[in-house]
């Protein structure tokens, strides 16, 4: 397989707060490749949207990358390790929009309600291409249509909450595209829209990806939107990566038991009628207590009183990509 | 838009008319009418009005008719711009009030441009750089400024400004000017005099908005469009002045409408204090003497100002955000 396009290298991003220190991320490292979709899946709070926005180097105070590499392959071959530029910087800010681009869950409270669309399209445009305000324009409009947006010469002067919910969604794709950049990163980019719009959402991320041979990041709690979209998926829990590998080998034969939990909770067609939907017992532990061991144990029905509790397990490799963080794994060679 | 600005001219029409009615209720309270108050005045001090004279009045106003008659009377000669007499000062009001009506409105415009450009700054720095040392330091001036009064304030900086730089900060004008005609010369001696009681006056104002500003900012720096702003690759300088500042400038173009006449009425005793020839002290004066044509003119004029004043900040409220152009939020 060809290098990849972005590597991240055993990242932690820490929050400082008053409280004590909570590790939003806490030792991830994946691979993207360019024309494939990496999946990250998790429930609320596993440092899903921290790892995206610690790519980006766009991570809120107190919160602060502690560790770790975030490796980018640029378009000449050479590698820029995102962590080490400074986040205010020239060169970090034409990676943001330019080399990778962030469409956020939010789609109403992620425009400005105070400018039309066009001008945030047009101020993208400007920051990564040396375009004129008129040319920049038409490229908003492009942009516009390119995403499926019906009328975008009228569009480009409305103002976000003129928009439905799924073309505000679309105006999101345009403006993280508008700098041509090579890795698009969504963070739950259809948790906020009803079924219908999520799926045309997600056909668009599809198509655009075919056409541009994007590298994507899509994050999600959705296990369907994984199924559907992703070919590798990496498994997230309390900022630990518990489990990653391709899409089938997730599905098909998964190795942590918060993986399994997580796929039993995904309604079924097929359940007989009122049949109660699995859920994960207990609820996601407090940031600042953070259980000792594997953080899963206190809600894992196969944890090993004594062993879970105390370590944290390593990560076996099971087959040649899959790769999980369990105890259960550990077992004695035979 | 249109049905949004119709709105406003036509609520501020009605209250501008609640307003004289109000006013003319304040004209009759006083248990002796106004004529009878001029003649027991004049001839206290030795003067007589004929008893014509005073008929004459008395029938200018209708003072022997219905209220409803006297009302409208007077709101005619209110509206051409006839105010009556000051029986105190024993001139036309529009005499009395004379420079002083300009000189108040270019010390609260002055008192208001400095609030701005004072609080805008320091509200944008102590949000962005939340729990630093600058941000204490203007926490702790800030409460100071809103907890001392601004008569004391006045009163410290007069004394200081006598001991130290042996300089008088009362009034608007040196003693050779103030009864000059106008001249070059005193506009500047105007100028001299006005930073002070500009500052003195705009002070609680600014400790008030840095906190709102300060606020409403910590709330918009947390949403979505400015994390946005930053993923398109915006340098933080830019991401933080043009969104997030845009929408918590609101309350700043709200703050006008209540600003206008604060600095009239609410600087009566700064006014005082400092020996400030505006409108506010006149204001205390006239109601102390029951001189109620002057008093009613002074409320009168402050009534439309805030009317004016909110109208202005309604306007430019459309102009700064959308979505009360575009008729999303009432």
């Amino acid at each position: 397989m060809a290098d990849p396009i972005l590597s991240i290298r055993d990242l932690h991003t820490y929050f400082f707060a008053d409280e004590g220190v909570v590790r939003a991320v806490d030792g991830t490292s994946f691979d993207l490749y360019a024309g494939q979709t990496l999946g990250i899946v998790g429930e609320s709070g596993c440092g899903k949207s921290v790892t995206a926005r610690s790519i980006l180097r766009i991570v809120d105070r107190p919160g602060r990358i502690v560790s770790g590499e975030i490796l980018l392959r640029r378009a000449d071959g050479s590698v820029t390790d995102m962590v080490k530029l400074p986040a205010d910087g020239r060169e970090a800010r034409a990676i943001r929009g330019g080399e990778i681009g962030l469409v956020f869950q939010e789609p109403m409270s992620s425009l400005s309600a105070f400018h039309t669309i066009g001008n945030q399209l047009i101020e993208a445009v400007r920051l990564h291409a040396p375009l004129s305000k008129k040319q920049a324009r038409a490229r908003a409009i492009e942009l516009l249509a390119m995403v499926g947006i019906p009328r975008p010469e009228q569009r480009v002067d409305a103002y976000s909450f003129e928009l439905s919910g799924g073309l505000r969604q679309r105006v999101m794709v345009a403006l993280a595209l508008a700098g041509e950049p090579r890795v698009l990163i969504a963070d739950e980019p259809t948790t906020a829209l009803d079924v219908t719009t999520q799926a045309q959402i997600l056909e668009l991320i599809r198509s655009l990806q075919r056409d541009r041979d994007l590298a994507v990041i899509l994050i999600t709690h959705d296990m369907g939107v994984i199924a559907e979209m992703a070919d590798d998926v990496v498994v997230m829990y309390l900022g630990k990566e518990v489990e990653k590998g391709p899409v089938d080998a997730i599905f098909h034969a998964p190795l942590h038991p918060y993986t399994r939990a997580l796929l039993r909770s995904i309604p079924n067609v097929l359940a007989e009628p009122r049949e109660k939907l699995a859920t994960i017992a207990g609820s996601i532990p407090h940031p600042f207590a953070r259980p000792r061991g594997c953080p899963f144990h206190p809600r894992c029905t196969e944890a090993i009183q004594g062993l879970c509790d105390v370590a944290f397990p390593e990560t076996f490799d099971v087959g040649a990509q899959q790769a999980a963080a369990c105890h259960l794994l550990n077992k004695p060679a035979a | 838009m249109i049905a949004y600005l119709t709105r406003r001219v036509v609520l501020a029409a009605i209250t501008i008319w609640a307003i004289t009615a109000v006013t003319f209720i304040i004209l009759k309270l006083p248990p002796v009418d106004f004529v009878d108050a001029y003649v027991a005045q004049a001839s206290s001090t030795g003067s007589s009005i004929s008893a014509a004279e005073a008929d004459a009045l008395r029938a200018a106003y209708g003072l022997n008719e219905s209220y409803l008659v006297q009302y409208t009377k007077w709101l005619s000669l209110v509206a051409s711009g006839d105010f009556g007499r000051s029986f105190e000062y024993g001139r036309p009001v529009t005499e009395v009030i004379g420079d002083r009506l300009w000189l108040t409105v270019l010390l609260s415009l002055g008192a208001i441009v400095v609030t701005w450009t004072m609080a805008l700054p320091i509200g944008i720095y102590s949000a962005v750089r939340q729990y630093s040392w600058g941000d204490y330091i203007f926490t702790f001036v800030g409460f100071i400024g809103l907890a001392v009064p601004s008569f004391l304030l006045a009163l410290i900086v007069m004394y200081f400004g006598l001991r130290l730089f042996n300089m008088s900060v009362g009034g608007l004008f040196s003693s050779d000017f103030a009864l000059a005609p106008w001249s070059w010369a005193k506009l500047w001696d105007l100028m001299k005099h006005l930073p002070v009681p500009m500052l003195i006056l705009a002070l609680p104002g600014i400790a008030q908005l840095v906190r709102i500003m300060r606020a409403n900012l910590l709330d918009e720096l947390r949403r979505p469009y400015v994390m946005t702003a930053r993923a398109r690759g915006l340098a933080e300088r830019k991401v933080i002045m043009k969104y997030p500042v845009r929408a918590a400038m609101n309350p700043f173009a709200s703050t006008i409408g209540y600003l206008l006449p604060y600095t009239v009425s609410g600087s009566i005793i700064i006014s005082i204090v400092l020996s400030l020839p505006t409108v506010g002290p006149l204001l205390l004066r006239s109601l102390i003497a029951q001189d109620m044509l002057l008093a009613s003119t002074i409320i009168l004029m402050l009534g439309i100002m805030t009317v004016i004043g909110t109208l202005l900040s309604d306007l430019l409220l459309m102009w700064i955000d959308p979505r009360i152009r575009l008729g999303q939020l009432k």
